[in-house]
């Protein structure tokens, strides 16, 4: 049995009936990254020896006990933006190669409680700030699928990492798109939470308003479970949600009927690929032959969501970033005097999408240019929020697709950052109004690329989402397609 | 043309970059590019609509002002490009 082609939720149960241990299973995935990393580029930062260690310390823990938390003992990847006590933390910035946080994100207090195996770090956009993780100043991560393609991203080498099967799960962070389009191109479940459903301290900072943890996993089964650990109001972070979490595996249930779907139009432009659009029609169909109902609804501002979300991100992204200054942590290059010291460093260590998107910030932000640009983009996601509180008044979900395309060639359209920024179409809206969104697996490409659909729910129902996804998952086998460099 | 060199200039001395010769041009047609299509935001009439810089209900979290442990400053310090007697250490900013 190849225990990496296995979802993570199958892996438990062996791990649970003791018919694996931990220290074997976290073998098996590191020697795959030993031996096929090179080429799919997933991780920054391996942890070989805190792995087995910590898969060691979890065979304990099994072998004493007939329950165990779903995460103990199973081996998962981290993208390099969440802070980890002790292992290098990146974001895949020269700004930050040698930062070693001296404390954990909550969400990986809450990942030890269980006694999980961490095996690294992942690549990713620097700084979250891209779409294909071709903006890693480190390198470039490839997709599994096809290795002349990206996986997307910015959680593009978690996205990697679990379809080529070098990690049982992974966790990312979407700050317009940047877990549900990665998962698409690399042919997985990935879902964003509703802002503030997941802590976000210790998650290094792109747009504070925007940035939500969430799973990167192999089904929908897996990421109900890990949202059950990761879900839930801390203390750390003033903009976490203090409301009750529910336990999602309940909404693994076959069960649309009567479910009201909103589809809407706008999301299917002129520009979409056919595929994509006759994979993600055909899914429309699925649904109503199981029993949903089906409802056409207009979210009229979504072709106004990209312009306010690169004006409102860069704005928050430029303060958020002013922290990097050689001062306290981050990396320095030496100066004559104390502002030629941080515009040396600043200069010298931020890559190419983070400058762009950190000046075009100061500028919306600049006296003479706040109104009309800043503001009138926060008056805009107003409008873009109101166009879902109305659907959500008619539907139960609303599903639409991920991405326009598949997953295009490494290098395709990198050096024209305008076009890069239209491709988050179809996903930043839900940044902008705070809804949770999950993706899943819906097609495959005539060139043999996976095709992505996403369901998005109102704020706080993610147990809705997770339930029609679950049911359109079993109907179907797509979930238990294989990358390419799964099957090797 | 809405962002000029002069523009870009401007805005990278408030970020603390430096912008090389050869490099903007390409930010200013970068810029240029980018303004045109926010543009779009102008053709909708929002004078009578509110911002919402966060989608959270959430005002001034309070919390109870108890000592709790923190970070030693030993810790704090650990990523600091240069520390001399427990402070971060900067160039001489006060002749």
């Amino acid at each position: 049995m190849d225990l990496h082609k296995q979802p993570a939720h199958v892996l438990h149960d062996m791990l649970k009936n003791k018919e694996i241990k931990a220290a074997e299973l976290t073998q098996c995935f590191l020697n795959r990254m030993d031996s096929l990393d090179g080429k799919v580029a997933s991780y920054i930062t391996k942890t070989a020896d805190a792995a087995m260690e910590a898969a060691g310390k979890a065979d304990e823990i099994i072998a004493q006990n007939s329950e165990i938390g779903f995460l103990t003992g199973l081996p998962g990847a981290i993208k390099d933006n969440i802070c980890t006590k002790g292992t290098k933390t990146t974001c895949a910035s020269k700004m930050l190669e040698t930062f070693i946080p001296p404390y954990n994100a909550t969400v990986i207090e809450k990942l030890n409680a269980q006694n999980t195996v961490i095996l690294g770090k992942t690549n990713m956009d620097e700084f979250a700030m891209g779409g294909s993780t071709e903006n890693s100043a480190f390198f470039p991560t490839h997709n599994p699928w096809n290795l002349d393609y990206v996986p997307g991203g910015s959680s593009g080498g978690s996205a990697a990492a679990v379809s080529a099967g070098f990690a049982a799960w992974a966790l990312g962070s979407d700050t317009g798109g940047s877990i549900r389009q990665p998962a698409s191109f690399c042919g997985i479940v990935g879902m964003k939470p509703t802002y503030g459903r997941v802590s976000r301290y210790g998650l290094v900072a792109y747009a504070s308003s925007l940035d939500q943890i969430g799973p990167l996993t192999r089904d929908v089964t897996d990421c109900a479970h890990i949202m059950n650990v990761i879900a839930g109001h801390d203390a750390s972070d003033s903009t976490s949600i203090n409301a009750s979490v529910p336990d999602y595996t309940k909404s693994l249930v076959q069960d649309v009927k009567g479910l009201k779907i909103g589809i809407p139009a706008e999301f299917f432009t002129d520009g979409m690929d056919k595929e994509v659009a006759a994979a993600v029609n055909k899914a429309i169909e699925d649904f109503k032959a199981m029993g949903a109902e089906i409802v056409e609804i207009s979210l009229p501002h979504t072709k106004y969501a990209i312009a306010a979300y690169y004006l409102i991100a860069p704005a928050e992204a430029t303060t958020n970033l002013s922290r990097y200054d050689g001062v306290s942590y981050g990396s320095r290059v030496e100066g004559e005097d104390i502002v030629s010291m941080m515009t040396n460093t600043r200069s010298e260590k931020f890559g190419e999408e983070v400058k762009r998107r950190i000046m075009i910030g100061n500028y919306a932000l600049s006296a003479g240019y706040y109104d009309a640009y800043y503001l009138k983009a926060l008056k805009m996601r107003t409008l873009v929020k109101e166009d879902y509180d109305k659907a959500f008044a008619k539907v139960d979900v609303i599903l639409a697709p991920n991405a326009p395309t598949t997953a295009y060639k490494i290098g395709s359209i990198i050096n024209d950052p305008l076009q890069m920024y239209l491709q988050d179409v179809c996903t930043v809206p839900l940044n902008l109004a705070g809804l949770p969104g999950i993706s899943l697996p819906c097609g495959i490409s005539s060139q043999g690329l996976p095709i992505g659909m996403q369901i998005i729910g109102k704020a706080l129902d993610e147990a809705t989402i997770i339930k029609t996804a679950y049911t359109y998952e079993q109907s179907k086998d797509f979930s238990k397609k294989l990358s390419e460099v799964a099957q090797q | 043309m809405k962002v000029t060199k002069k523009d870009v200039e401007n805005v990278a001395v408030l970020s603390r970059l430096t912008v090389t010769e050869d490099k903007i041009n390409k930010y200013v047609d970068e810029f240029n590019n980018f303004l045109e299509y926010a543009d779009v935001l102008q053709q909708v009439d929002t004078a009578s609509v509110k911002p919402t810089a966060h989608v959270l209900p959430l005002k001034n979290v309070l919390r109870e002002d108890v000592i709790k442990p923190s970070l030693a400053r030993e810790l704090a310090l650990s990523n600091a490009p240069e520390k001399e007697d427990g402070y971060f250490k900067v160039p001489r900013i006060i002749e």
